[in-house]
């Protein structure tokens, strides 16, 4: 269905978006939750989510913080959670590229797992559409879930020191990882990836600095890679739920 | 208790560095496509960084470095359900009801 005009393509961007809700909330609020935990306050809190919005990424930079590892390491294992947004970022290029740069900067900054699934799967099935067009269906489709991010977030912290004691949070991280990544086995390279990347974690918790995760997670994106090459998969660029 | 100017430097340098991989292409690479190789690595660094991340959290779990069987099989169950679903939360729940069952029967 072709749009009339700018403002029915965002009110239906805003509609597309609505189901992520689900995704993105209990997400935003074990963050909250944990970062509590972990002796942050709301306002560091919303700070985090605020400035970074990358679920996954958080969660990386909150366990190795607690782990006291060193803040290049925290940084360096955040962003390479974080690297396939630079991914989204490359294949949404071709639909939004011609927009002003003051609205690709704000579309950057908003370019989350579901903006970009929703996006590249409309600008794909619909070639009529105009750059503005485009442009607002992008914007109406963050709009619900940025909301949520931010407001669970806080519902998060303001929560997160009230919990009894004896809920076993410690291990709350590990299960979310662990969920955000077993929908993303998808092909036989990405589970060499993650099994070659889980033999070299496992073996180089020894390496000091916690420089053991780098070389882990390198050496499982070089296997996947290669696996790649020599089984032939389909090449894809597929949307990863579950992270926001 | 984690130090409050790490803190800020990682919420500040994450939210710079991830800004700038999400405005890498659509700001300054216009159309120009990317190496292959390049897509291809990039395509499989979360499932290896977050398994690598997790697996020690994982099977050093216990006292001074065992595993703990609790939360081994919390894990296992959240893994098998995720893989087999693909269902974040339907992974989640199986995590964490295997967990609180678990950790109840072995007091």
């Amino acid at each position: 269905m072709p749009f009339t005009t700018t403002k029915s393509a965002f009110w239906a961007g805003v509609r597309d978006g609505a189901p992520f809700m689900a995704v993105a909330g209990p997400f935003a609020l074990l963050f909250g939750v944990l970062a509590t935990e972990a002796g942050l306050n709301v306002f560091e809190v919303m700070s985090f989510s605020i400035v970074v919005i990358a679920g996954a990424a958080q969660f990386t930079a909150l366990q190795l913080m607690q782990d006291e590892a060193p803040t290049v390491i925290v940084l360096l294992s955040a962003l390479a959670v974080n690297l396939r947004v630079a991914m989204y970022s490359a294949a949404l290029t071709p639909y939004l590229g011609r927009a002003p740069l003051w609205q690709r900067a704000f579309a950057a900054y908003l370019l989350v797992d579901q903006s970009y699934a929703l996006g590249h799967a409309k600008f794909e099935s619909d070639p009529s559409m105009t750059v503005p067009q485009r442009m607002a269906y992008y914007f109406g489709t963050c709009l619900l879930v940025l909301m949520t991010w931010f407001g669970c977030s806080y519902a998060g912290a303001a929560i997160g020191t009230t919990l009894p004691v004896g809920i076993p949070l410690d291990f709350a991280l590990p299960i979310a990882f662990l969920s955000i990544v077993a929908p993303m086995m998808r092909t036989l390279p990405h589970l060499i990836a993650a099994g070659v990347a889980v033999v070299v974690a496992l073996v180089a918790v020894a390496i000091p600095y916690s420089l053991g995760l780098i070389v882990a997670g390198t050496a499982g994106m070089m296997a996947g890679a290669q696996a790649e090459v020599w089984l032939k998969t389909e090449p894809m660029l597929p949307p990863e739920e579950g992270d926001t | 208790m984690i130090d409050k100017d790490t803190l800020w430097l990682v919420i500040f340098g994450l939210g710079i560095g991830s800004y700038l991989l999400r405005f890498t292409f659509l700001g300054f690479v216009g159309d120009r496509p990317l190496p292959a190789w390049l897509v291809r690595h990039l395509r499989y660094t979360a499932v290896a960084i977050l398994p690598a991340l997790v697996a020690p959290l994982v099977v050093y779990s216990g006292e001074g470095g065992a595993t703990d069987p609790t939360r081994f099989f919390a894990a296992a169950a959240t893994l098998g359900v995720g893989i087999w679903t693909r269902n974040v939360f339907a992974a989640i729940g199986a995590g964490a009801l295997t967990l609180g069952v678990l950790i109840y029967a072995m007091g």
